[in-house]
């Protein structure tokens, strides 16, 4: 039977709506990764890694206590955020049941949704009044931004391992404990690591609970309890600055940062399709 | 199977007769069994023997119960939340209801309807429950392995690629990998839910005629769809409709002269 004009009409329009919609939507990112390619990868050079800011006026100089403040900053995160996440998200999938279960899920997409700079104001409540800006503040306001996603992606990925799979455990004389230590988690854990990976991948760019707890420095901040530069909180402070050696300096870390999100993605993927047989040979 | 001998255990369970039969000795006893998901009862009043290196089938239409009382063997239903038994299960005159657990599926190991090996290498699978079961030294991990594997006939298969993954395998040598580990840690009494369900028929027969042998030296209690297979390996069989147990005698009465009339209706075809 053949097709009538109209149908075969509607067919062509939606499928060039959706086909120039996604052109849209792939073409931004593409137009934004370009633009900073060619800016940043301009900008960039082995002084960006080595030195520390000049004061303005002087050409040159880098932001290598930016590149070592994000990364203290983000394992400190880490180490907060992983765990506790990690944990909760094994109690929430394995043990709560019911209307707990529900409340812990409410609350923790209640906070994945409050805006990070709320964060940012809350360990400046807690914290840096007190103490005053630091490295292991900052740490600890993107851990806390790295909980909800690290607990629901606990969750999700052990809800994903097949019931007959911890039967099988079980009808062995494996305690539940035992089970989802021995064979939950590990059939699990290319999901979880790499869902922990996206989770850095995405607080690594948070600057507004940077701005409140880190605050930023021109200098190197040795220990954790100084006020250290990272590199969001520089792109910010560059980008609005009047200089066009301080924009240039913006692209440069913007491209340095995307590049590192970009290579967590990349590792992210190739730990999900790198099979478990590829493990054992 | 000459001598007859009728059984001790209570009567009043509806329809479900006791089998005279000859017996090697008693493994498992049934008593009275209830189960109930929730509100709603899956196992009425079923009480039945078990016996001691024989293998014992449970035929009956879908839902009937089977699995249901299958799985209350070695107690994978407490997993279920809202299910609860009453009744009794004695394993060697002891009520498995009070055991430890984890001491009682040690002792009752279970075979499911798809194979479910774990993503670990098929050494590690035989090996894992005699890791948790604290079993054997580390030495003789090897030589318990490969005893495993021989029991359930796939050593010749896997022997040269013990450290690859069990993914590896085709769905038969996954179904008598999981034979095999669930071997490992030396059961008494081994539990198959439909374990052919999910195998072309050359699987199912090398299954069979595993199951044969198992019962040397393992207490063998099987639940399948498939009559022809009851028949083949069965020493005993019972009939289940509706939760109850309509039926339990040797596989040969059974078949050939099913005292029950549901029985024959369901042996013969006429349901189910």
């Amino acid at each position: 039977m053949k097709l009538s004009f109209r149908r075969k009409a509607v067919n062509a329009v939606m499928l060039a709506l959706t086909g120039v919609c996604t052109v849209l939507a792939v073409g931004m990112l593409f137009f934004i990764l370009g633009y900073l390619f060619v800016e940043g990868g301009f900008s960039l050079n082995w002084n960006f890694f080595t030195k520390l800011p000049v004061p303005v006026g002087e050409v040159g100089g880098g932001m290598a206590n930016a590149v070592i403040g994000s990364a203290k900053v983000l394992l400190l995160a880490t180490c907060l955020g992983v765990p506790v996440g990690f944990l909760a998200g094994i109690y929430l999938a394995e043990y709560a049941g019911g209307a707990f279960a529900n409340t812990i899920r409410f609350v923790t997409d209640l906070l994945n949704g409050v805006p990070s700079i709320v964060i940012g104001i809350f360990v400046y409540t807690v914290l840096v009044a007190k103490e005053g800006f630091s490295t292991y503040s900052g740490g600890v306001a993107l851990g806390i931004m790295m909980i909800p996603i690290a607990l629901r992606s606990t969750e999700e990925f052990l809800k994903t391992v097949p019931v007959p799979l911890r039967e099988g455990a079980m009808a062995l004389g494996a305690t539940k404990s035992r089970t989802i230590a021995t064979v939950v988690v590990p059939a699990a854990i290319r999901g979880l690591i790499s869902g922990m990976m996206l989770n850095l991948a995405r607080v690594s760019g948070e600057t507004a609970p940077l701005l409140f707890t880190a605050f930023g420095n021109q200098f190197w901040s040795p220990g954790w309890k100084q006020p250290t530069a990272t590199l969001p909180v520089m792109i910010f402070n560059y980008a609005i600055a009047p200089y066009p050696d301080w924009h240039r300096q913006a692209y440069a870390a913007g491209f340095v940062l995307l590049t590192f999100v970009l290579m967590i993605n990349i590792a992210a993927r190739s730990i999900v399709a790198s099979g478990f047989a590829h493990k054992t040979r | 199977m000459s001598s007859t001998r009728a059984n001790d255990a209570p009567k009043e369970t509806g329809e479900a007769a006791k089998p005279a039969v000859p017996d090697p000795g008693l493994k498992l006893r049934s008593t009275n069994l209830n189960f109930f998901y929730s509100s709603f009862q899956a196992l009425h009043g079923i009480s039945l023997d078990v016996n001691t290196h024989r293998v014992t089938a449970f035929i009956g239409p879908s839902g009937c119960g089977k699995s249901t009382f299958l799985r209350t063997l070695n107690r994978m239903n407490e997993t279920i939340k809202g299910s609860r038994v009453e009744g009794e299960i004695l394993l060697d005159n002891e009520n498995i209801l009070g055991m430890e657990v984890s001491h009682l599926r040690r002792r009752v190991g279970m075979v499911f309807q798809r194979p479910n090996p774990f993503p670990k290498s098929i050494f590690d699978n035989i090996a894992y429950g005699p890791r948790i079961n604290g079993m054997g030294r580390r030495g003789e991990m090897a030589e318990r392995v490969e005893r495993s594997l021989r029991r359930a006939a796939l050593w010749d298969e896997v022997k040269d690629k013990l450290h690859k993954s069990a993914f590896d395998l085709s769905g038969g040598q996954q179904q008598r990998l999981c034979i095999a580990r669930a071997l490992a840690v030396d059961p008494e009494v081994l539990l198959l839910d439909e374990p052919c369900s999910a195998l072309d028929p050359i699987a199912t027969a090398k299954i069979e005629e595993l199951l044969f042998h198992l019962k040397d030296n393992c207490t063998v209690v099987i639940v399948t769809h498939n009559m022809q297979q009851a028949a083949r390996i069965a020493d005993y069989t019972g009939f289940f409709l509706m939760g109850k147990l309509m039926e339990f005698d040797t596989a040969e009465v059974i078949f050939k002269n099913p005292k029950v009339k549901a029985t024959e209706d369901y042996i013969t075809g006429r349901f189910g």
